[in-house]
C-alpha cells in the first residue's frame, strides 16, 4: 500500500510498569493477543498487571479446554482409486467403455460433493472454536500460521487434510518455528498444495522448494534460484498415502546439493536446517508477526520503516536466542513500551475474522448461523481454508475496497439485528436484536448520564482509533441515547459505531 | 480473582454441524443510503454522456490473466520441432492449433475459438515475446512489476500514476474513474491520490442498516469530508473509503443492472465482463475497468488440446467473444480496447508432471476495432534460451504500456511510467 502514517513510535522493548496498563492497555492487548474481549475481563487483566496478563493470555496450556470433538469428521470420504480400479478405469478409457468411465465419474464427483459439505463443516467448526475458545491466542496463532504457511482447499480437495493442518498449527501455534517448519514439508494438504506429491526423482517440482524459501522462511532476494533447484531435489520423495506422510526413497535423490551454502546428501530435514540456520529467517517471521500483531507495514520487507525495523530486530534476536521458541520474542514484544505506544493504537485494520469473532467477544452480539458468518467472511475477503494464493492473505488496507466495507457494516448489523433481507424483501431469521444489557452494565457507568456513557461505550468500541474525531462522536451518541432513553437507544448508538470507518481499526 | 475467556454462552454448540444458510441470499440488504445516494446520483450524472464513440470517452479494460499463462500453449510455434520435443505429452500438433497469419510459424490453441473469431474479425492484436529484463519467476514479485512497470515491483500503479497525473490540479476526482472488479483491489490501480472503486456484485454494494430516516443522517454526518485525521493514517484511508462508497452505491447498481442483449458465458470472467459492458453502456466515466481470471498456475495435468488449461482458455476466449458482441450491439465497441496479459509464461519443457513451471516471456492480446489487428513482434527463438530454459523476450511490456498510453488514452507515456520508452505501435492508424 502506498500511504504509511508519519508516526514515530517509541522503540523501546523495556516492559511497561503497572501503572501503565490501564483497562484501556488491557483492552488492546486482548484484541491483540486474541480476538478482543468485555469491559469486565480488560478491567481484570490491568489489575492483575502487565506480566500475570501477558502470560495468562500466552502460557494458555495451563487454561482447561474440553478440546472441541472433531472426531465427527470422516477422513475416509476423499479415497485415490486403487491400482487395481486404476488399471480397470484404465482400460475402460482405451477400450471405449463409456459407461464405466461413467461410473468412476459419477463416484469422484459424489465424493466431492460430499467433501465440499464437509469442509464447510469445518469451517464453522474453526469459527465456533474462535468465538467460544478460552485460549484465544492459541486460535490466534493457528490463524497467522494458516495465513503463512498457506494451503487452499481449492488445490487440495480434501477437507481432512486440511483439518489435519489446521490441528498441526494448533499443536505448535506458540511452540518452536523449527518443530513447524519439519513438520509442514510433512504435511498432506502442503504436499498437495504445493505439488510435492507429483516431484520426481528425474523432474522435481520447485513449487515447494520455492515457497518454503520465498513467502514461508526467507523472503525474496535471500536465496537464488540454484538454490530452488537444490531444494526441490532434497524435497524429492516426500509424499504422503491415505491421510499420512510418506518418504518414498526411491524418488528421492539422494545425490549431493549445496543449498544456503550448506553441502552434502540433503534430504527435506536438511533443506530445511539449512534454511533455518539463515540469519534472514527469524528477521523474516518476526516481520510476519509484527504485521499480524502490531502494525499494517507495507508488504515489501525493504520498505518498513526505520522505528519497526528496529523492534523487529530485537525480536528476532529473542527468538535466535530461544531457538525458535515463539513465547519468549512475543512476551517481550507485547510487554513493551512500544507495543503499549497510544501511537501505534490507530494503526491496524481488523481482518474480517477479527471483526466477526471480535464483535461476538467484545460486544456480547448473539453468533446466530455460523454459515451465514462464514459466508460474510468470504465476501469480506477472507474464505477460511482458501487463502487468495500461497502469499496468503496480503491484510491491512488490502482488505477495505467499496466493496468490503459494505460487506463489513452488513456483517455488523447482521450480528446486531439478525435481519437478513432476501432480495428487496427484508426479512427477520434468527429473530430477536441484540440485548445490550451486559454490555452497558458491563461498562460500569450509569446509562442516565448519557454524555459519560457515550464515551465510555465509544472507548470500549474503538480504543484509541480516530481520536480527533471522538468529540464529535461523543455528541452524535450522547444525541441518540438522549433521544431513545434505555436499550433502544443503545441497540442504535451500537450500531452505529460499529458502522464507523475507524470501528474497522483495533 | 479469576477470569474466564471461554464464550460458549451466546450459541448453541451443535450448531454449526447442523446448519449451513447462504449469505448469496441474505447479505443482500434493502432500502439504500437514501439521502447520500440521491445527492451522488445528482452530481455524478452530470458527468454521464450518451454519445458514443467520442475519442475522450476511450476505455481501457485491463484483463488479468493470473497464476502465470502457459504462452507457448496459448500462442503455440506448431511448425517448430523445437516446440514438439520440449512437450511431448502436451504439445499441440500443427494440425489441431488454429492457424493465424501464415507467415508466423504459430496457431492459437484450439480451445480459443472465440478469440479467432475476434482475430478473423479484425479485432485482436497478437503481441509475441512480451517480457521484460532479468524476469522474476515469482508469482507475486512478478505481478508487482507488472502492476507498477517498475523492474523491482516498488511503488504505486502504473494506471494508478495515470488517474494521479489526470486529476492534478482538481479538489476531488471523479471517485468512479478506475474501477475493479472484484474482491481485491489490484496494485496497478493504486495511485498516490486516486484508487479505484471495487465490487464484486451490486447486490451486496449497499448498507443494510439503512431506515432512511433518523439513523441514516446520524451516519451521514459521521461520514466527514476532510476530517481531521492524519491523511497517511489508517483511519482517514477507510473514511475516504467510506465516503466513495457511498457516492457510488446508487449509481453503480443503476448501471450493472441493465440486462445485456448478447449471452454471455456463464463464467466468473463472462459475468464480470457483462458487468463492465453495462456500466460502459450506461454512459459511466470510468476510464479504466479492470478485470482479472485465474487459475492458470498449470504445474501439473494442464492437459494439450482437452485438459484444464483448455478449458481456462476457452472461457476466456468466449468471454471476450461475447463482450465484443454485446459492445457492438451497444454501438460501443470502438471506445474500448482491450489489454489482457498474465504475471509470466512458463517454462518451454514440461516438467515430469505434465504440467509446466514458472517462466518467462509469453503474448499479451490486444482486443477492438482500435487495435492494431494481425500477429505483432517475432516469436522469441525456442532454442536460443535463457539459463533456466526459458525464452528471451522480444519486446518490454513498458513498450505496450507506453504505447496505450500515447496513442488510446493520449497520455504522457514518460510522466506516467517514469522511464523512457519506445511505444510499440499496437493502436491502429485513425
Amino acid at each position: 500500500m502506498p500511504a504509511v502514517s508519519e508516526n514515530q513510535p517509541t522503540q523501546s522493548m523495556r516492559a511497561i510498569g503497572p501503572e501503565a496498563f490501564t483497562p484501556a492497555a488491557a483492552r488492546r492487548l486482548l484484541w491483540r493477543a486474541g480476538f478482543g474481549g468485555t469491559p469486565g475481563q480488560a478491567r481484570t487483566l490491568s489489575e492483575w498487571g502487565p506480566e500475570r496478563a501477558v502470560d495468562f493470555l500466552l502460557e494458555y496450556d495451563a487454561i482447561p479446554y474440553e478440546r472441541d470433538d472433531d472426531s465427527s469428521f470422516s477422513g475416509s470420504i476423499v479415497v485415490p482409486l486403487s491400482e487395481q480400479e486404476q488399471r480397470q478405469l484404465a482400460r475402460a478409457r482405451q477400450g471405449g467403455d463409456e459407461e464405466t468411465v461413467a461410473r468412476f465419474r459419477a463416484r469422484r464427483q459424489a465424493a466431492q460433493r460430499e467433501d465440499r459439505k464437509q469442509m464447510a463443516s469445518v469451517q464453522r467448526w474453526w469459527l465456533a472454536r474462535m468465538i467460544e475458545s478460552p485460549r484465544p491466542m492459541q486460535e490466534k496463532m493457528t490463524l497467522f500460521w494458516h495465513g503463512r504457511l498457506v494451503s487452499g482447499y481449492r488445490a487440495v480437495e480434501n477437507s481432512y487434510h486440511m483439518l489435519g493442518q489446521n490441528n498441526l498449527f494448533r499443536e505448535h501455534a506458540l511452540g518452536s518455528f523449527a518443530g513447524l517448519l519439519h513438520a509442514i514439508i510433512r504435511d498432506p494438504a502442503m504436499l498437495e498444495y504445493l505439488d510435492n506429491k507429483r516431484s520426481r526423482k528425474n523432474a522435481p517440482n520447485e513449487n515447494l522448494a520455492r515457497e518454503l524459501m520465498e513467502l514461508f522462511a526467507l523472503g525474496v532476494g535471500a536465496y537464488s534460484e540454484r538454490d530452488i533447484k537444490e531444494g526441490a531435489r532434497a524435497l524429492t520423495g516426500y509424499s504422503y498415502e491415505g491421510n499420512g506422510f510418506v518418504f518414498n526413497r526411491n524418488q528421492h535423490d539422494g545425490g549431493s546439493k549445496t543449498i544456503l551454502g550448506v553441502r552434502g546428501p540433503l534430504d527435506g530435514d536438511g533443506f530445511v536446517d539449512a534454511i533455518l540456520a539463515q540469519r534472514a529467517c527469524a528477521e523474516f517471521l518476526c516481520w510476519g508477526l509484527y504485521r499480524f500483531f502490531v502494525a499494517d507495514l507495507p508488504q515489501d520487507f525493504k520498505r518498513t520503516p526505520g522505528w519497526a525495523k528496529a523492534v523487529i530486530g530485537k525480536m528476532a534476536s529473542t527468538l535466535r536466542r530461544h531457538k525458535y521458541e515463539l513465547r519468549p520474542a512475543l512476551r517481550e514484544l507485547f510487554l513493551s513500551e512500544h507495543f503499549h505506544d497510544p501511537a501505534l493504537g490507530d494503526e491496524k485494520i481488523k481482518s474480517p475474522v477479527e471483526l466477526v469473532v471480535g464483535a461476538v467477544r467484545s460486544i456480547g452480539a448473539p453468533v446466530r448461523e455460523l454459515g451465514v458468518l462464514i459466508d460474510a467472511l468470504d465476501l469480506m475477503g477472507q474464505d477460511l481454508f482458501n487463502p487468495p494464493n500461497v502469499a496468503g492473505w496480503a491484510g491491512g488496507r488490502a482488505w477495505i475496497n467499496t466493496s468490503t466495507l459494505y460487506a463489513r457494516q452488513n456483517t455488523l448489523t447482521y450480528l446486531l439485528t439478525g435481519e437478513t433481507p432476501e432480495g428487496e424483501r427484508r426479512r427477520a431469521r434468527g429473530g430477536h436484536p441484540f440485548d445490550p444489557r451486559s454490555l452497558a452494565s458491563g461498562l460500569g457507568v450509569p446509562a442516565k448520564d448519557t454524555d459519560l456513557f457515550a464515551s465510555a461505550l465509544l472507548g470500549h468500541l474503538l480504543g484509541e482509533a480516530a481520536k480527533p474525531l471522538r468529540p464529535q462522536r461523543e455528541r452524535l451518541v450522547s444525541g441518540m441515547l438522549r433521544e431513545a432513553p434505555g436499550m433502544d437507544g443503545i441497540r442504535e448508538a451500537v450500531g452505529l459505531i460499529t458502522a464507523l470507518p475507524e470501528y474497522q481499526l483495533c | 480473582m479469576s477470569i474466564d475467556l471461554h464464550n460458549a454462552t451466546t450459541f448453541t454448540r451443535r450448531r454449526f454441524l447442523t446448519t449451513g444458510v447462504t449469505l448469496a441470499s441474505c447479505a443482500v440488504t434493502v432500502p439504500w443510503f437514501v439521502q447520500g445516494s440521491a445527492r451522488a446520483l445528482a452530481q455524478s450524472s452530470k458527468g454521464l454522456s450518451s454519445v458514443p464513440g467520442r475519442p475522450d470517452e476511450r476505455v481501457l479494460v485491463v484483463l488479468q490473466l493470473g497464476g502465470g499463462n502457459d504462452g507457448l500453449n496459448t500462442v503455440a510455434p506448431v511448425d517448430l520441432s523445437a516446440y514438439h520435443n520440449a512437450r511431448p505429452s502436451i504439445g499441440l500438433s500443427a494440425s489441431e492449433a488454429l492457424r493465424l497469419d501464415p507467415r508466423h510459424p504459430i496457431g492459437l490453441h484450439p480451445g480459443l475459438t472465440g478469440l479467432k473469431s475476434l482475430y478473423d474479425e479484425g479485432l485482436l492484436s497478437v503481441i509475441q515475446g512480451v517480457g521484460y529484463p532479468n524476469p522474476n519467476r515469482s508469482h507475486f514479485k512478478s505481478m508487482d512489476i507488472w502492476h507498477t512497470a517498475d523492474l523491482s515491483g516498488v511503488g504505486q500503479g502504473w494506471l494508478g500514476r495515470y488517474f494521479d497525473n489526470q486529476c492534478r490540479g482538481e479538489p476531488s476526482p471523479d471517485p468512479a474513474m478506475g474501477l475493479a472488479l472484484g474482491r481485491k483491489t489490484p496494485l496497478a490501480m493504486e495511485g498516490r491520490e486516486v484508487r479505484p472503486l471495487s465490487f464484486e456484485t451490486s447486490e451486496l454494494y449497499r448498507r443494510t442498516a439503512s431506515d432512511g430516516g433518523a439513523l441514516d443522517s446520524a451516519y451521514d454526518e459521521a461520514i466527514l469530508p476532510g476530517a481531521d485525521l492524519d491523511p497517511g493514517s489508517p483511519a482517514a484511508y477507510l473514511m475516504r473509503t467510506a465516503m466513495d462508497a457511498q457516492l457510488s452505491g446508487a449509481l453503480i447498481r443503476g448501471a450493472v443492472d441493465r440486462t445485456p442483449t448478447t449471452e454471455f458465458p456463464r463464467t466468473a470472467l463472462g459475468r464480470q465482463l457483462a458487468m463492465v459492458a453495462g456500466m460502459i453502456g450506461a454512459g459511466m466515466t470510468t476510464k479504466v475497468y479492470y478485470v482479472t481470471m485465474s487459475g492458470f498456475d498449470t504445474h501439473a495435468g494442464q492437459g494439450g488440446v482437452q485438459g484444464s488449461h483448455a478449458n481456462l482458455l476457452t472461457q476466456f476466449g468466449d468471454a471476450m467473444r461475447a463482450f465484443y458482441a454485446e459492445l457492438r450491439a451497444q454501438r460501443n465497441d470502438t471506445r474500448v480496447l482491450t489489454m489482457c496479459f498474465s504475471e509470466f509464461g512458463r517454462r518451454v519443457k514440461q516438467n515430469g508432471s505434465n504440467g509446466t513451471d514458472h517462466g518467462t516471456a509469453a503474448p499479451m492480446f490486444l482486443a477492438g476495432p482500435m487495435a492494431r489487428a494481425g500477429v505483432l513482434n517475432e516469436h522469441p527463438s525456442l532454442t536460443d534460451l535463457d539459463d533456466n530454459g526459458d525464452l528471451k523476450f522480444t519486446i518490454d511490456f513498458r513498450s505496450v504500456y507506453a504505447g496505450i498510453l500515447e496513442d488510446w488514452l493520449k497520455a504522457d507515456a514518460f510522466e506516467t511510467l517514469g522511464v523512457r520508452m519506445r511505444p510499440a505501435r499496437v493502436i491502429a492508424a485513425e
